[in-house]
Parts: C-alpha cells; structure tokens; sequence
C-alpha cells in the first residue's frame, strides 16, 4: 500500500511522467492502428509507459541496472544493435535496379541535402554541433543510421531523434507528395523515361558489396561499420549458397532487433529528459529535413536536365532517399496521377537503393568529420 | 555560434561532397563490373 502511495504521489508531482505515458500510448495507437512503423513504435510505446512509472524497475532494480538500461547499454552504447539491423537491411536490398543503371546512384548523393541544410538551421538556432548533427542525420531517412550517429556523438535528443526517424519514415507517402509537387510543374511530372536496363551478372551482384566496402573504407573509414554490416548481407544475399541465413537475417534477426531496440531506446523516452521544447525543435527539424531531401533530389534531376537531350522525371531525384521502397512507390503513384501510362517505378526504385548506400555514407562522412 | 556554423557548412561542403565522390566512383566501378562480367559469359 506504501509503494502504490509513494507511485501515485510520485506522478502527481511529476506530470510530466503522465504526458509521457500518453505520448507512449499515441506511439502504440500510430503502430497499431493506422500501421506506421508497427515493429518499432509498438515497443517503444509500452516501453515509455515503464520507464516513466515512479522508481520503475525496469531503469534499475535494487541499486543495480534493470533490464532496460542492461538492454540499453549492451545494445545501443556499443552500437550493436542498428549494426545487427544492417545485416536485415542489407539481406533485403537488391542492387539489380540500380547495376543496370548505375547513373542513377548520383540521385542518393543528391537527396542528402536535407542533412545537411537542418545541420546548418540547428547551428544557427544555438544547438552545439555534435546534437546538430544528430538532428540532420533524421534526414538520412534511415533509423538504425540515425540511431548509430547520435549515440557515436553522444547527442542528449536520442529519444527524439528515433521517433522522429521512424514516424516521419512511415510518413513519407504523405510528407514526399507535398515536397514534391511544390518543386515540379504538372508537364515535368508528366516527363516519360524509357527503361533499358542491362542484364547484371550474378558475379557482378557478388562483387558489388566487397567492393563497395572497399571503396568505402578507403574514402570514409568511420563508414565501414555502417557500410560493412550492410553490405555482408546483401552478400548473404547475392552468393546463393547461404541463403538459409539470407532469409534469417532478413526475418528472425531483423524481427528479434527491432523488438529489443524498441524496448531500450525508450530509455531516453524519460519525461525529464525528453520533455523540452529543445525536443519539439529537434522533431520540427527532422521534418524539414525530409521535405528538403525531396527538394535537394528533385532540384538536381532539373540541373542535370538543362544539360540533357533525354529528360528526367525530376521526381526521380526525390525516390533518393533512404526510405525503400516507400518512396519510390510514391514517386510512381504521382506519376501515374499526372499520367496512367508513365512507369518510372524502375528508375525511381534504382534511386531509392542509392539513397540507401548514400544515407550509411553520410553517417559516416559526418562521424569522420566530428569525431 | 558563429565557430558552429563555419563547422556546419564545412560539414556541408566536405559531407555531401564527399557523398557524391563515393557514388561517382561507385557508379565507375558498376560500369567496370558490367564491362568485366558480362551475363552472357555465365
């Protein structure tokens, strides 16, 4: 009867902990009921719920770490867990799209921009430049990226920055649309591509994430444990003799991560840490990162047109974000709403693929240039 | 602030930069990987 005293008192005197668990059951009622991100915010919601009741155990449990923060350190702190999730990711990608018409890898690189625009907006709104950092990678569109980033520069918004990477991934079929059109006139969105691809070895396909890491590490070595747990997947993938473990990693591993990641990051869903109107800003600028994403690749395509006799659909330019193959589904929808008959889900999934190579790169441009 | 922002445009310059150096010598090496091993030699 004393601990149920001490528990409820313990709430009244910090309501925060109340909007806290509220904020925990929109988490679950977004990934139960409207379907965003169901793996991550399910977890994460309920785990908000724990770590915000008064002495929770779950935090820590007779003087020592409770189950969470163990979680919590073993897998996150060492970074482990976004790595692992790698491997899942990387199963399911395939480079054939993006082999067979390799010009579109520039589109990725493009479609970065919004990281780098929110890193200079965060800097100029007082944020010191490792939590601004941490802020622009939302952009990468790439949770388990973010994740890596903001823990590697000890960034106090990781709370934040996880829900906002996951919700506004799950909220791209809204957010890219509206991007999108306010860049591009109705006849550029009508632009039709036609589709070529060159037939890709399955040597090539091989090769392809060895070399890849290679070239990499070579370029950005604080990329190699992005890049490197990506790419060994997508070679479980593509050598043809693993494919038991190919479809572990891309079920049990990534199902059994997502579960455990969930319940830890909610240790810095805490009311004390994550209640301040910083973390509004950090969400709001994670938001302006996506949109810019979509400006900053639709924006090239248009460069890249002035020089070209076959145009671009610039639309193409925006599918290179991380966020797959969700944004290439959208680029392809607002084709056919321009035009029933104009297919560019090839190219745009090719852009898609690139984004997801070129958010890992950014991570690890960003950490080597910070750390 | 002003030492932060100098920073934050480095970051610009040299991070997204440096993305497009690795995607245009990974695109290099697609098309050297398509020249070397053709799927019609499979």
């Amino acid at each position: 009867m004393e601990v149920l005293i001490e528990g409820v008192m313990g709430l009244a005197a910090e309501p925060g902990r109340i909007v806290m668990m509220v904020i925990g059951c929109i988490l679950m009622y977004l990934g139960i009921k409207k379907e965003y991100e169901p793996t991550l915010l399910v977890p994460m919601g309920l785990g908000t719920i724990l770590v915000n009741i008064p002495n929770s155990g779950v935090l820590s449990t007779g003087g020592a770490d409770g189950p969470f923060q163990v979680l919590f350190n073993m897998g996150i702190e060492t970074e482990l867990f976004p790595l692992l999730l790698f491997i899942g990711i990387g199963a399911m990608i395939d480079f054939g799209p993006l082999l067979s018409n390799p010009f579109l890898l520039l589109f990725g690189a493009a479609a970065q921009f919004g990281i780098f625009f929110v890193i200079i907006v965060a800097t100029l709104l007082g944020f010191d430049i490792a939590d601004a950092a941490s802020t622009g990678i939302i952009a990468a569109a790439d949770g388990p990226t973010s994740i890596f980033v903001a823990n590697s520069l000890g960034s106090k918004y990781m709370g934040a920055i996880m829900v906002a990477a996951y919700s506004y991934m799950a909220l791209v079929p809204i957010i890219q649309p509206i991007a999108v059109k306010a860049v591009t006139t109705k006849k550029e969105r009508r632009i039709r591509m036609t589709y070529n691809p060159r037939a890709v070895s399955k040597t090539a396909k091989i090769l392809f994430p060895v070399i890849i890491c290679v070239v990499a590490g070579l370029v950005a070595p604080d990329s190699l444990p992005l890049v490197g747990f990506l790419m060994f997947g997508n070679l479980l993938r593509e050598c043809g003799v693993l494919n038991n473990l190919s479809n572990t990693a891309q079920n049990e591993l990534v199902n059994l991560i997502s579960i455990l990641l969930g319940l830890c990051v909610s240790v810095r869903m805490q009311a004390g840490e994550f209640l301040q109107v910083d973390t509004l800003i950090v969400m709001a600028l994670g938001l302006v990162g996506f949109v810019m994403d979509s400006v900053g690749g639709v924006m090239f395509a248009k460069l890249l047109n002035l020089f070209r006799k076959e145009k671009i659909n610039p639309m193409i330019g925006a599918a290179g974000i991380s966020a797959f193959p969700m944004s290439s589904r959208v680029i392809q929808k607002l084709a056919t709403e321009e035009d029933p008959q104009n297919f560019i889900l090839m190219q745009a999934a090719g852009a898609n693929v690139a984004g997801q190579i070129a958010s890992v790169v950014a991570g690890g441009l960003i950490l080597g240039l910070l750390l | 602030m002003s030492e932060n922002l100098v920073i934050a445009v480095e970051i610009l310059g040299l991070g997204w930069g440096g993305i497009f150096l690795v995607m245009f010598v990974i695109y290099l090496v697609s098309l050297v990987l398509s020249r070397m091993f053709p799927p019609e030699n499979e």
